[in-house]
């Protein structure tokens, strides 16, 4: 299992303010979270947010961070597969929610919202 | 041009109903815990129905639907089921303008397309596999003279399938046509963004299948997907979308040790070699058209050709006509007959859509035409418009690697053969690839060293039944669209018989 050395490297993943209060919310709502990034078609390339431990993370997982949030007791791991953070590594990745009816099974889309990745290059 | 009658409008061909329950046993039954939600079209971003908001104890009812009809639909001749999956077809063919306003108004997809492709090819399914299951035969092994070893095909009998929301009723037509020819009884859970259009089909359908064969849960992934792909009481989950939820459906199909497939999309590479430009004729004309294939759909195709690779020494002329066939596209509203791209099927689609262009111009990719919402005004102002757009770059972008579900195409070079498949093959995925070449010889080598279930050779998009359609690599497990997915949905019993009266002689 990867764990990028956080005091090596740059910060990876960050929240909107907007997310962070639905995390709230959701953590008021399932308790602790956790999110996986996906790939693939349909809504492949969202994050999916699940109660902890909800999704199995394995060795072919990277942990790209563990989001910090006000308020929320324990902190998000934000997991990615490692074959696909090949090809992201170069990127930061802020989690932002939208408007929408998602799919998959991640915990928000009842809400009516569904969680976004807005990137930027890293150092960019 | 004429435009078809929006849904409930005087001139409609077809209504919706205002709201829908669950499909349970035959009628429809309210969700258990009361709650609802709004459906909304992607035309114009209004609700124009409700949907049951599905729980746990829903799918449990819905199951046990399923459960009470199982043995006697599992007992029926393949001639019977041939003849209902016969029926079904016949009526969706009676019914074929109306069921293709239903699913353009709830996906937002041009209505050019769901008359001309998904409904066309949804009833050729039906009939494909009403033939495979007529045609199909078990085996007997002679093991010795007087031992045979008998291989009979039986349903797995309750089996779960979640459906995507690029084609709502294409795909499920995917899913329930060989279950059902295999003899199984299902629950299906349309996807929450698209969930109307099948029971627009059930309405059409439900007399020719008895109650509990097909059971419809509609509700979120995480409310009413999980206790379904979870559930001890299925023998089989069958899923279309992306690979995380695979990954999660694996893991709970794990826990009851049950069996799965998956298709969970791709980064299709289309390529083009430099004798497809040694002649302007209907060939040249037809890779272009191929070329902005990218487009149709909205590009909501897990097969998208969404990578573009032109050989170096045609690389400028082709691309220039890719750029001017992607102009002249026809953007419009979905209910207009000329119309060839409409709108992507939700809110949250065409923001990660506008996300990838972002993270694309970020890292160096050239917008050649396109690159943002299409402002389409009047009444399809709140609708969801991306203009179709030509990235061009390079393979390492994440325009490149990642399926952007819209109407993108990332474009780069290579020099020669062995490049073109080295960068064909620089994928996660390996779902989909286009080949186009004048040189039979060069095709075929291709076509075998692209890692991907379907290379389409000189065409691409089309999906008869008869074509096994499926994954390679993170794409997917399992093979679609051909009689190969019975045995998906078919348990091998093997009846070992001694025919010999006298004893082995070993106690």
């Amino acid at each position: 299992m990867g764990t990028p050395d956080e005091r090596a490297e740059p910060e990876r993943v960050a929240v909107t303010p907007a997310a962070a209060e639905l995390l709230r919310t959701l953590t008021s709502k399932h308790g602790p979270l956790m999110f996986h990034q996906s790939g693939g078609c349909c809504d492949g390339s969202s994050p999916m947010c699940y109660g902890r431990g909800e999704f199995r993370t394995g060795g072919s997982d990277v942990l790209l961070g563990e989001l910090e949030i006000d308020g929320v007791a324990e902190p998000v791991p934000f997991w990615m597969s490692a074959a696909q953070f090949a090809h992201w590594s170069h990127t930061h990745l802020t989690v932002d929610v939208v408007e929408g009816r998602g799919s998959g099974f991640s915990l928000e889309a009842p809400e009516g919202v569904r969680f976004l990745i807005r990137s930027r290059l890293v150092g960019g | 041009m004429s435009r078809y009658a929006a849904p409930g409008t005087d001139d409609a061909l077809m209504s919706y109903q205002s709201r829908y329950d669950h499909w349970i046993g035959g009628s429809y039954v309210a969700p258990k815990q009361g709650g609802y939600f709004e459906n909304p079209t992607p035309v114009t971003g209004a609700p124009f129905t409700e949907i049951a908001r599905g729980t746990a104890e829903d799918v449990e009812r819905a199951i046990d639907a399923a459960h009470e009809a199982a043995p006697a639909w599992s007992r029926t001749s393949p001639a019977e089921r041939a003849q209902v999956l016969n029926q079904i077809a016949q009526r969706m063919e009676a019914h074929l303008e109306e069921l293709a306003v239903a699913e353009s108004w709830e996906n937002g997809k041009p209505v050019r397309e769901t008359l001309a492709a998904d409904i066309p090819l949804a009833i050729d399914h039906f009939r494909y596999f009403a033939a495979a299951i007529r045609s199909q035969e078990g085996s007997l092994s002679q093991i010795d003279e007087d031992t045979v070893a008998y291989h009979f095909h039986e349903p797995l009998g309750v089996v779960a399938q979640i459906i995507p929301w690029n084609f709502p009723i294409l795909m499920a037509t995917w899913k329930l046509a060989p279950a059902l020819a295999a003899g199984n009884t299902v629950v299906l859970k349309p996807a929450e963004q698209t969930p109307a259009s099948v029971h627009y089909w059930m309405s059409l359908v439900a007399d020719l299948l008895p109650p509990g064969v097909v059971n419809i849960v509609n509700g979120f992934g995480a409310e009413a997907g999980k206790p379904l792909a979870s559930n001890a009481r299925v023998a089989k989950v069958a899923f279309t979308g992306e690979t995380t939820t695979g990954r999660l459906i694996m893991q709970y199909a794990s826990e009851n040790l049950r069996p799965v497939t998956l298709e969970l999309g791709g980064k299709s590479p289309n390529i083009f070699f430099e004798d497809v430009s040694d002649d302007g004729d209907d060939f040249y004309d037809k890779a272009l058209e191929g070329f902005a294939m990218f487009a149709l759909n909205q590009g909501e195709v897990c097969t998208c050709p969404s990578r573009a690779l032109i050989q170096r020494s045609h690389y400028r002329a082709f691309l220039d006509a890719g750029v001017q066939r992607t102009q002249a596209l026809v953007q419009g509203h979905p209910l207009d007959t000329e119309t060839m791209v409409g709108a992507q099927a939700s809110n949250d689609q065409l923001e990660k859509i506008l996300s990838y262009l972002d993270i694309g111009r970020q890292e160096g990719a050239r917008v050649l035409t396109g690159g943002g919402r299409a402002e389409l005004g009047g009444e399809l102002e709140g609708g969801y418009y991306v203009r179709p757009t030509v990235l061009e770059g390079s393979n390492d972008m994440r325009v490149f690697q990642e399926e952007i579900f819209g109407p993108v195409v990332s474009v780069t070079g290579f020099d020669d053969f062995d490049d073109a498949i080295r960068i064909a093959n620089d994928t996660l995925y390996g779902l989909g690839a286009g080949v186009w070449t004048r040189d039979g010889s060069r095709a075929y080598r291709a076509g075998r060293a692209i890692q991907a279930g379907r290379v389409w050779t000189n065409c691409y998009h089309q999906y008869p039944a008869h074509a096994a359609f499926g994954g390679y690599k993170q794409s997917g497990i399992g093979r679609e669209n051909h009689k190969m997915m019975l045995e998906h949905y078919q348990q091998t019993k093997n009846l070992l018989v001694s025919y010999d009266a006298k004893k082995l002689g070993m106690f």
